[in-house]
């Protein structure tokens, strides 16, 4: 279990990580969504002590990382740059690992296996390519065989094959009830692998919810309606098919008619509207965040 | 339609007592030490500068017909290199790592900081140590019995000598953590090599063309003036006329600046993001 609390990161002028809180469960895949320049590994080197916030804090089982006993039996991470010195061999590099926090050497060759890098064990780590980097970061994560498992855009570099097999560990991995938290700046590909989604962007949350939710939403226009008398709104809008849903400010997102829909409504209902605007919807937000660097709009 | 979590495993069972520490860091960096080539480059480049320049400047000792008054410095004289060798060892073992990025799994597998550098230093002084006194007893001995007959022959058992052997390794294993503490403030290799040349070579030469009154004030502080009255035979008050510091209290200076760059390193690794 991780919980980021208003986290914040500013590098100079830039602030790459802005008042983020979320949580991310056990037992699950969760996918942390977002373009590039979101502020994704910021989030994640925070998350593993490596960054110090401006602002916030960030536990995982309710302890700082630094605070953490054995760090690699309790957390294991893949960070996005590579991290590892390239003359050593995969399993020297390993095998310091796993000294430093009492693992049994017997692991490496494990890990190694289960990451399919058996066979180049003994090769110094710089004649590797970026797939093979990138299993052997993910064997490191494995090593301590840990409860929480961060793996920054886990999936760079991967072939097909090696993209369907990082899926199907980060299924099983949750299956054995561990947190599972990947980044990507890919939604199609966090759509198959991740049961539940944190999305940001410029370094703020957009959404905390399922992916189920988060397709279902992204399928529907939604409006932003504030009227006078909100009871009699709900139930008029609700009688021609729309859904609402009260905000925590007193407006309401409708979804599921068009505006002349709510406005004829409306008036049937005799309800004054003092405010009736057309939200981005979902799909829009997944565009703009898979897409390059853009403005957003404030959705959900 | 929200997914739930299965339900949660324990798998904190077979964790140890106690936390990751001293005892973990040290094999495992110990581990790293050995498995990168620019260790054996660097020890192969102290050992020929050590021995080797210390074979050729006393083979040149062989012509004097009367002798020279301290030919301890003279078998002695690649260490004035072999220092900056062992210096560019302890260097690397830091700054390689952030060089490569390595630093970062380093430090989440082991987040204290202090923890870290107390491990790197010690393998660097252990290994420092063993590596300097038996260097420093294998060129005396080379060196020396290449002088024997001549009027500079020194005897082992005569006075000084082993004081000389014992603390030319001492010096060494200082140099290699005095290289460590220089890159764990800066962590840049190349501009850690800079400084320690700077600090080793450079510096020396600067404060020589200062005015007497500065000469006599800084000189006696820097590593390579400490050098000189580490490896003579008869350590003078003065060298080439400048006032110096005995051995012993030169190598505790060198001590000091080692515990201070460190000291220093571990705060700024505290305090900055990696
Ligand atoms: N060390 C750094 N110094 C300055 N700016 C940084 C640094 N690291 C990240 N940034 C900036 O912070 C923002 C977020 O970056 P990052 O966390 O890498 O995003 P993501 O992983 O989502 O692509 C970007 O604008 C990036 O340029
Ligand atoms: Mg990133």
């Amino acid at each position: 279990m991780i919980e980021a609390r208003g986290l914040s990161k500013r590098f100079g002028d830039v602030l790459a990580v802005d008042d983020l809180t979320f949580d991310v469960q056990a037992g699950l895949v969760t996918g942390f969504l977002g373009p590039n320049g979101s502020g994704k590994s910021t989030t994640m080197a925070m998350i593993m002590g490596l960054d110090h916030p401006n602002a916030g804090t960030v536990t995982i089982g309710g302890r700082r990382y630094h605070d953490l006993r054995w760090p690699l039996r309790e957390v294991g991470g893949l960070l996005e740059a590579r991290a590892i010195h390239p003359g050593r061999s995969a399993r020297t590099h390993l095998a310091s690992l796993a000294i430093y926090n009492d693992i049994p050497v017997s692991r490496v060759d494990f890990v190694l296996d289960q990451v399919g890098l058996s066979d180049v064990a003994s090769k110094r780590v710089g004649k590797f390519s970026l797939g093979m980097g990138q299993r052997l970061g993910i064997a490191a994560a494995l090593l301590g065989d840990p409860a929480v498992i961060l793996l920054d855009e886990p999936v760079n570099g991967l072939d097909p094959e090696g993209i369907r097999w990082m899926r199907t560990l980060c299924k099983s991995l949750a299956a054995e009830g561990r947190t599972v938290f990947i980044s990507s700046h890919l939604m199609a590909e966090m759509a198959l692998t991740a049961d539940q989604l944190v999305v940001i962007g410029k370094g703020r949350l957009i959404a905390e919810m399922s992916v189920a939710d988060f397709v279902a939403r992204s399928s529907t226009k939604s409006f932003l309606a504030r009227v006078g008398s909100p009871d009699a709104f709900v139930g008029a809008v609700r009688a021609i098919g729309g859904d609402v849903v009260t905000n925590a400010d007193g407006t309401m997102t409708v979804t599921g008619v068009d505006a002349v829909g709510i406005g004829d409504a409306a008036l049937a209902a005799r309800v004054a509207i003092y405010e009736l605007s057309a939200q981005a919807s979902l799909e829009d937000a997944f565009m703009e965040l898979t897409g390059a660097t853009v403005e957003y709009r404030g959705v959900a | 339609m929200s997914a739930n979590p299965v339900s949660e495993r324990t798998f904190v069972v077979d964790e140890p007592q106690g936390r990751a520490g001293l005892r973990q860091a040290i094999p495992a960096e110990w581990t790293k030490f050995w498995s990168v080539r620019s260790t054996a480059w660097s020890l192969f480049a102290l050992i020929v500068a050590t021995i080797g320049l210390g074979v050729l400047s006393t083979h040149a000792l062989h012509s004097q017909p009367g002798g020279v008054p301290d030919p301890m410095r003279r078998i002695f004289v690649g260490f004035n290199l072999g220092q900056f060798a062992i210096g560019v060892l302890g260097v690397l073992f830091i700054s390689a790592e952030y060089g490569t990025g390595q630093i970062r799994s380093t430090l989440s597998v082991m987040p204290r900081r202090p923890v870290v550098v107390a491990a790197k230093a010690i393998v660097m002084g252990a290994v420092g140590l063993v590596v300097g006194e038996v260097l420093a007893f294998v060129t005396f001995f080379v060196g020396d019995s290449m002088l024997a007959g001549t009027p500079s022959h020194v005897a082992f058992g005569s006075p000084g000598v082993l004081r000389v052997l014992i603390d030319s390794g001492l010096y060494l294993a200082l140099l290699g953590l005095i290289g460590l503490g220089i890159a764990t403030v800066l962590h840049n290799s190349a501009g850690s090599i800079a400084t320690l040349a700077g600090a080793v070579l450079i510096l020396t030469l600067l404060v020589s063309a200062m005015p007497k009154a500065i000469i006599d004030a800084v000189s006696r502080y820097l590593p390579a003036n400490i050098g000189s009255t580490v490896f003579a035979l008869r350590p003078p008050g003065r060298f080439q006329d400048v006032p110096v510091f005995s051995a012993s209290v030169g190598l505790a200076v060198l001590a000091l600046y080692a515990i201070i760059l460190l000291g220093a390193g571990c705060y700024l690794m505290i305090r900055r993001d990696t």
